[in-house]
């Protein structure tokens, strides 16, 4: 990802699931601040209810679906008995993206990739319209990241689903998370490869906020640009830490200003509190004011002070 | 004639004459002397006032055929007084009598429907009816149509001759033989009795009944000696697991917590949030949340509140024990640690409900209140709000202090999800109008906020609230949101006959509710 085409990228900092069983939850999940919302057809959706839920969440798609949210649908794995029959309901419904679960191989990436395509050219739909989130939720998964996040162009982006992965790989799941460290790394490089949206995996303890916090803290500083929620409760906190500080927002604006001084200059060299500024750093600077603008965050008065103090563990 | 919200009434209902509600603060103060049914006393000191039992008292108060009865309702859904007291005048075959509780009482063993097909009962007065009572009410259960009023009307009829109290049977967690008593300890403590001191200065006779006798003199003491006649001690009051069992839980509901942190944030973008801010949040789910918002951002902010009003819970104990609250001025505990704190901490306080909500006092706490957080079952596009009927025509609540509430805070917020079930909370019309829209400043959902241009506040609130950068959105947004989500809901027939009168503050009449069509 580059700073250029940040700009015009959707936010992506949460993503609530909420179960297509549930009417009221799912008309409630609309009102919160997430920026993604996937409608549920897999894990929270009882086996007796998956046709009811599927026909509940194409309406409220197609009749009820919330502004300015990007609307996803987690549709049954790719070798349940229900997978065709979600596809041929939510292809028609017209969700900005189709999350799916468990992907494990490239190669299953481009036959739903053929599957959607083949359903929107019988429904005369636009072809190439809807997205696909891939979940990466096992060991074979992972080995497969890079492949799996270039195999077709609808991926906008890929998470990592721990709880399953942590399973597959027979460890046990931490609140530090040092056994899901290296998942995450794997995915979040294959996303960047690919240009494509990072999602973390989701932090299941939904009494647990503070751990959240702490959780996030890892998150961010590996670079992810979301994280999926599994309660209303934790949007806000997961969205706090994807919106870029007001330090950081100034410190992005001092960069660009010393930048645009030394352009007019003509110097070569710019300098910033000492610090060479690099292209990393004005890369770094640009997204984090694009992140901003798309938050809504950036005020035009924000004073551009003197020198800011470092974090601790900053460099 | 329509009354100032457009609602049709009649010039009379029996021989209750009408007046149509005018506005919220139209009516003229009383330049009258306040009237009260006390009678002297004479009582020499080798006279007793404690009676053997209830039926005793009934006795010695001099109750008679046609008079009327009070209690308040502190015990909450835990009563189990007024049911005694109905029963033994039954007994004593004392009939017609005005049951005029301080607010909703719904009480199930025995149930007050009882009273009335028996003829115990034939009319009532109280803030609100429910469950079984609000049912057999809606039926057509009482020839005379139930006089609704608000917690700061009620001291104002008492006081204006309206409601005479010929015995107000004050249930009292403990009490000595001589009539001090209190709420505040005991094995079954409710808390304050706020709602009882204008019951015992202005009732003919006053009789306390405890089932936690204790040797004179009684400490703490709420309602004094020399305001009681007789004392009664019985085996029980109430129910403690269901007068307060804790402290009122904070939901988690995610889509209250989320109203709620939105209310905090409106009142935190107020220029009256700052050192000496006043608030009063009440006891409902979103509203315990908004106080531990409050919490946090009186924190941040770096200020503490002056007072905090009304029903209490623990949550503004916290606030209190935490040095960001002066005073607590608490005229009722909604839990135990409310009902503890008053015996416990120098600045909480029990206070006269009167001195809480009656607008026609020298001055009350309300006027000096900045912040009010009120709850509803809807919200009209006119910021009318319902707190009495609910969705099915049925009886859902009381109007409780919310019209003073509204009325009196700078800024008054009702808190509300925009849908509720299978039907809309914001709407085109309310079914029954119980704080005229103009006392509503703004209201807070899930799905943005509402601010009102009618208040007296509106261009403050707005300028605060803009420059905060808060999601505003128009009252009938929300309403089209909801009616999208919901459709609407159909009309529920209703009959010819008036089931209850909503008072205003002032006696002026908000709005009628019609027996349901069976």
């Amino acid at each position: 990802m580059n700073a250029d085409t940040f700009n015009d990228v959707q936010l992506m900092r949460t993503s609530i699931y909420t179960g297509g069983s549930s009417p009221a939850k799912m008309i409630q999940a609309g009102f919160y601040n997430e920026d993604c919302i996937v409608y549920d057809l897999e894990d929270s959706v009882s086996k007796l209810d998956k046709d009811a839920a599927r026909f509940l969440v194409y309406c409220a798609i197609k009749y009820q679906r919330p502004a300015n949210k990007y609307v996803i649908v987690r549709v049954n794995g790719l070798y349940s008995d229900e997978f065709e029959e979600d596809l041929q309901a939510i292809v028609r419904a017209k969700p900005d993206a189709i999350r799916i679960p468990k992907v494990e191989y490239a190669s299953e990436v481009r036959s739903v990739d053929q599957r959607i395509t083949q359903i929107e050219m019988e429904a005369g739909a636009p072809i190439g319209k809807i997205q696909l989130w891939c979940n990466i939720e096992s060991y074979m998964g992972v080995i497969n990241a890079r492949e799996i996040a270039k195999a077709s162009p609808r991926i906008s982006a890929m998470a990592l689903g721990a709880e399953d992965f942590t399973a597959s790989m027979m460890a046990k799941r931490t609140k530090p998370g040092w056994e899901i460290f290296y998942a995450r790394n794997v995915v979040l490089m294959a996303c960047r490869e690919a240009g494509i949206s990072a999602q973390d995996a989701v932090y299941s303890d939904i009494n647990d906020l503070e751990g959240l916090k702490a959780d996030l803290e890892m998150t961010k500083a590996l670079g992810f640009d979301g994280k999926t929620c599994v309660h209303p409760n934790q949007i806000d906190i997961v969205n706090a830490c994807f919106t870029p500080s007001k330090k950081e927002i100034i410190k992005a604006e001092r960069v660009c200003n010393a930048l645009a001084k030394a352009a007019e200059e003509h110097t070569g060299v710019c300098v910033l509190d000492g610090d060479m500024v690099d292209k990393p750093m004005e890369l770094r600077a640009k997204i984090i004011l694009a992140k901003a603008r798309a938050a809504g965050v950036v005020e035009k008065s924000i004073q551009v002070t003197g020198p800011q103090k470092k974090d601790k563990d900053e460099l | 004639m329509k009354n100032a919200i457009g609602r049709e009434l009649p010039d009379k209902i029996g021989d209750y004459i009408v007046m149509p509600y005018k506005g919220p603060y139209e009516a003229q103060m009383y330049q009258r002397s306040v009237a009260s049914n006390r009678r002297m006393g004479h009582l020499l000191a080798n006279e007793q006032k404690l009676l053997p039992d209830i039926k005793t008292a009934i006795l010695e108060s001099g109750l008679e055929d046609g008079m009327t009865i009070s209690f308040h309702h502190c015990f909450r859904e835990g009563d189990r007084l007024i049911g005694q007291v109905l029963n033994a005048i039954r007994e004593l075959g004392i009939r017609h009598l005005k049951f005029a509780p301080s607010a909703v009482v719904n009480i199930k063993n025995p149930s007050i429907v009882q009273f009335i097909h028996d003829g115990t009962i034939d009319r009532i007065e109280a803030s609100g009816i429910r469950g079984e009572l609000g049912d057999a009410i809606l039926k057509g259960a009482l020839d005379k149509p139930v006089i609704l009023r608000p917690h700061g009307a009620r001291p104002r009829v008492i006081e204006s001759g309206e409601l005479n109290i010929d015995v107000a049977f004050i249930g009292a967690s403990q009490a000595d033989d001589y009539g001090n008593c209190t709420g505040l300890v005991g094995p079954n403590a409710c808390g304050a009795l706020g709602y009882s001191f204008i019951d015992a200065f202005n009732a003919k006779r006053v009789v306390v009944i405890t089932d936690n006798l204790v040797p004179y003199p009684c400490v703490p003491v709420s309602i004094s000696q020399q305001y009681v006649d007789f004392v009664v001690k019985v085996d029980t009051i109430g129910d403690t697991e269901k007068i307060s069992a804790g402290a009122a839980r904070l939901t988690n509901n995610p889509r209250d917590l989320y109203i709620a942190e939105r209310c905090a944030e409106v009142i935190a973008s107020s220029r009256r949030f700052k050192e000496g801010y006043s608030f009063q949040t009440g006891a409902g789910a979103i509203s315990i949340a908004v106080t531990k918002y409050l919490h946090q951002k009186t924190q941040e902010r770096n200020i503490y509140a002056s007072f905090a009003l009304g029903g209490i819970t623990g949550t503004i104990i916290d606030m209190y024990d935490a040095g960001l609250l002066k005073a607590v001025e608490c005229s009722q505990s909604f839990d135990s640690i409310a009902a503890k704190a008053i015996m416990e901490r120098p600045g909480v306080l029990e206070i006269d409900n009167s001195n809480y909500s009656n607008p026609y006092t020298k001055g009350g706490f309300l006027n000096r209140e900045d912040f009010g957080v009120l709850g509803a079952l809807e919200v009209d596009t006119d910021f009318n709000v319902n707190v009495l009927t609910g969705s099915t025509g049925h009886m859902m609540g009381g109007l409780g202090g919310g019209p003073d509430v509204a009325a009196g805070a700078q800024l008054s917020i009702v808190t509300i999800p925009i849908i509720r079930g299978r039907t809309p909370s914001i709407v085109k019309k309310v079914r029954t109008v119980c704080e005229p829209g103009e006392t509503i400043a703004a209201v807070v959902t899930e799905a943005g906020i509402a601010l009102n241009p009618r208040h007296r506040n509106y261009a403050e609130i707005s300028e605060d609230a803009e420059r905060a950068g808060l999601n505003l959105v128009s009252i009938e947004h929300l309403q089209k949101i909801a009616e999208r989500l919901t459709g609407i809901p159909k009309h529920i027939p209703t009959a010819e006959r008036i089931a209850c009168i909503v008072e205003y503050r002032d006696g002026s009449v908000l709005d009628l509710i019609y027996c349901l069509k069976p």
